[in-house]
């Protein structure tokens, strides 16, 4: 889905996990995320330090949008 | 009668019977004995080989905290000295997958035993380790695994006696993308011609050198001023309006959805989800940690990005064939190009 969204020359972020398999279907602005049933959020942490992790890392997924990049680039 | 060889299995937490997604976080173990698919294995082999045990991981523990992980399985490996390794089969489960895939690997390269697995050709874990490891080409569902396993035994069984393996399609595993030197009764250039002349005709023909497949899309370009751009948000972790009004199925999708969240300050409670392979307690809790509608919307309101595209667009990523993933990708890029969307997150559980 990703590769398909990016040809219409729309830049594009993934947000997973597995970073090994976002690479592997030709995403180019990937964001390593927390985990799998709850990529962007975190529960065992207390409600507002959830909220700024989440705050963080669609911060970074911006910034990605943001950044050109010439091949995969993985925005640690 | 020789003595019998001897076969380490690996699982994940559904086929060692541990449980489902919500034991997908399980730390490694290691039992003496055949569970789940390890037992059919070792009825296969029981004239020549056993199968001396059988190493269970959670998926999700296994790519959460790979080395932790790997380092467990190989000193499992290293102290009961298997003559050869086998890996699920995994069929079209991503994570097994890549766990059966980079397991196999690490095994044939660091530790110098052959490793065998089994998966749908388009399982991600097929290129992991597919240069390294003999992969038995699966059905994409649990439902072939009577058709897998005497596959993989008779692979296994030909690694450990050094016989030689047949073609791919012989065999029934995933061509590595090797080249065998073969002798022909006919030169080159005869061959050639009669290949030229059956595609001339419409008459079936094989190539004799298939052309790898690099199919890569050039990076977007960057945003210029997210303050005026609009961003759309697109999830694979199959997060829908509670009742599944377009009952979105919770794994193999078949179809998207969009739904309007202009009125929305989060997914928040209206939202659930429908994925069938993950556990969904702490999506159900808060959709938000799969789709951060809610933190997209604090940017808009904070002006840091000019505006969150009205729809939010969703499907279910688990077992979807990549057939299915291209056409909904080609969908819903399209309806954004469109809609003058400027840039897109993603994000896949």
């Amino acid at each position: 889905m990703v590769k398909e969204i990016e040809r219409y020359g729309l830049p594009i972020v993934h947000m997973a996990t597995i970073t090994t398999i976002s690479q592997s279907v030709g995403a180019n602005r990937i964001v390593p995320t927390v985990a799998i049933p709850h990529p962007v959020g975190n529960p065992s942490l207390p409600h507002e330090e959830e909220m700024d992790l989440r705050r963080k890392l669609v911060k970074k997924a911006l910034d990605a949008l943001q950044t050109e990049v010439s091949e995969p680039t993985q925005f640690e | 009668m020789a003595e019998k060889y001897k076969v380490l299995y690996y699982v994940n937490q559904f086929f060692g019977q541990i449980g489902g997604e919500d034991k997908a976080g399980i730390e490694p173990m290691y039992k003496e004995e055949t569970v789940g698919p390890a037992l059919g294995f070792n009825g296969l082999i029981s004239e020549e080989g056993e199968v001396i045990g059988t190493i269970i991981c959670g998926d999700n523990y296994f790519n959460e905290n790979k080395e932790e992980a790997m380092k467990f399985i190989l000193d499992i490996v290293k102290k009961t000295n298997p003559d050869i390794v086998v890996t699920g089969p995994a069929f079209n489960a991503g994570r097994y997958g890549m766990a059966c895939g980079e397991i196999a690997k690490a095994i044939v390269e660091q530790l110098n035993i052959p490793a065998v697995t089994g998966m749908y050709v388009e399982n991600p874990g097929v290129d992991v380790c597919k240069g390294q490891v003999i992969i038995a080409s699966t059905s994409d569902s649990a439902a072939g695994m009577r058709k897998a396993l005497p596959v993989m035994a008779n692979i296994v069984k030909k690694i450990v006696k050094g016989e030689e393996l047949g073609l791919p399609e012989e065999e029934g595993y995933i061509p590595q993308g090797k080249r065998l030197t073969v002798f022909s009764d006919k030169r080159g250039s005869q061959r050639a011609v009669e290949m030229l002349l059956a595609r001339l005709n419409d008459e079936p023909f094989e190539t004799e050198l298939p052309m790898p497949v690099f199919d890569k899309v050039n990076p977007a370009e960057a945003i210029k001023d997210l303050s005026k751009a609009t961003i759309a948000l697109v999830t694979s972790g199959g997060i829908v309006p509670k009742g599944n009004p377009d009952r979105i199925q919770s794994a193999s999708a078949q179809k998207w959805g969009k739904y309007d969240v202009s009125e929305k300050d989060a997914l928040g409670a209206d939202y659930c989800t429908i994925h069938g392979g993950y556990d969904p307690v702490y999506a159900n809790e808060l959709p938000d940690r799969v789709a951060p509608l809610d933190m997209l919307k604090q940017y808009e309101k904070d002006g840091v990005i000019g505006k969150v595209y009205e729809y939010f667009y969703t499907t279910t990523g688990t077992g979807t064939s990549v057939g299915n993933a291209m056409k909904f990708g080609k969908e819903i890029g399209k309806e954004l190009k469109e809609a003058g969307v400027d840039g897109v997150i993603l994000t896949s559980t």
